[in-house]
């Protein structure tokens, strides 16, 4: 029971810390998530958070939230996915409710505006870093098929604009395809 | 119907339609919450945008949280919040559960190794709208070498150095960056 007691506390604290911290979009919660459940605590491997980062990110609603929630779930069942998603909703709830009633000034602060700058490059490392090691992981499986996909979804989204939902879609469909053609040259 | 149930179904649907997140989804939310309610106006709308991305949190959650108190309080900030983010986690722990109960299955192991490919091949996509408006703050049209900032590009590459090499927790890269910002540009 102790046990089970200190993992609610550490889960609602690392999530308080992370959501605390999660500028510049909800994906940088995947580095974020990596080198606490991961690397420091090693409740689960890399390999189970690109999946939980896969469900995350083709589930409707905020990457952060949902990753939180299945980071959650992998460490503390039910009770962890709500102490996670109550954390993880915690600190932007009190920082909005500060920063809405007098938002003319926060808007127009300089130094406010000099540190979000600099955060900026930092969350652009940050992302850069964790490509690298996710990239690095899925090639290393020597599979074209997977392989090819990386680029290509990148190329469907950054350059043709294609909605998210629909590029997964087509994803599961030419997997669910593959598969299909496979078992049939077997038999 | 009462105003905060409105706000907790309003935000249910944003939350349901909203797959990929991030700036993609602003369309979305401005079309229930400026056009069709018209619980706040076009350029409180914008100052919205603005807010989300100096505040943490994800874009949704805090443009929930800012429309639900402006319209009834804390309350109705709660409301919102709760009803944006409950259907993604719900889908997400039945879709986990699924992936976990049927991982025998070579159809299912396949369609989940194709999402993950796919979904990394979008977290680049983002990343690269993060480093274009880190570099060249977020104006597209003007690639140009002279336009580079040449304190974010450094900024960038020694965070990343320093990631690479010792893997320090990515808080104190944060901060770190924070305070470069605070010596660099004010």
């Amino acid at each position: 029971m102790k046990q089970s007691k200190n993992i609610y506390v550490w889960l609602l604290a690392t999530n308080l810390f992370i959501s605390a911290f999660t500028f510049g979009g909800g994906y940088i919660v995947v580095p974020m998530v990596r080198r606490f459940f991961v690397v420091k605590k090693q409740y689960f491997t890399e390999e189970d958070l690109i999946n939980m980062a896969a469900i995350a990110q083709s589930t409707p609603g905020a990457i952060a939230i949902n990753l939180s929630a299945l980071a959650g779930y992998k460490v503390a069942g039910i009770m962890g996915v709500f102490i996670s998603c109550f954390a993880a909703i915690i600190p932007p709830l009190v920082i909005l409710g500060f920063v809405s009633a007098f938002y003319k000034i926060f808007i127009s602060n300089i130094i406010i505006a000099a540190i979000l700058k600099g955060m900026e490059a930092g969350v652009a490392a940050l992302m850069v870093d964790l490509i690298v090691d996710m990239c690095s992981m899925i090639l290393k499986k020597r599979s074209f098929f997977f392989s090819i996909m990386i680029p290509l979804s990148f190329i469907a989204n950054f350059v043709l604009g294609i909605n998210v939902a629909l590029i997964l879609l087509v994803c599961c469909f030419l997997c669910v395809l593959q598969v299909f053609y496979k078992k049939r040259k077997d038999k | 119907m009462n105003i905060v149930w409105k706000l907790f179904f309003v935000f249910f649907k944003i939350g349901l339609f909203s797959i990929g997140g991030g700036y993609a989804i602003i369309p979305l939310i401005q079309e229930q919450v400026v056009k069709s309610t018209g619980w706040i106006s076009e350029k409180m709308f914008t100052d919205i945008i603005t807010i989300s991305q100096m505040t943490p949190g994800p874009l949704a959650v805090n443009t929930s949280t800012f429309v639900g108190l402006q319209i009834s309080g804390i309350i109705g900030a709660i409301a919102a919040t709760i009803g944006c983010i409950l259907c993604g986690i719900i889908i997400s722990l039945i879709l986990y559960n699924f992936f976990q109960t049927h991982q025998k299955s070579t159809y299912v192991l396949e369609v989940l190794n194709g999402l993950k490919s796919a979904s990394l091949g979008l977290i680049i996509s983002a990343s690269c709208t993060i480093i274009l408006l880190a570099l060249y703050g977020g104006n597209k049209s003007n690639l140009d070498f002279l336009a580079l900032n040449w304190t974010a590009l450094f900024m960038f590459l020694v965070m990343l150095f320093i990631l690479r090499k010792w893997k320090i927790n990515p808080i104190v890269i944060m901060l770190i960056s924070g305070i470069a910002g605070l010596v660099f540009y004010s």
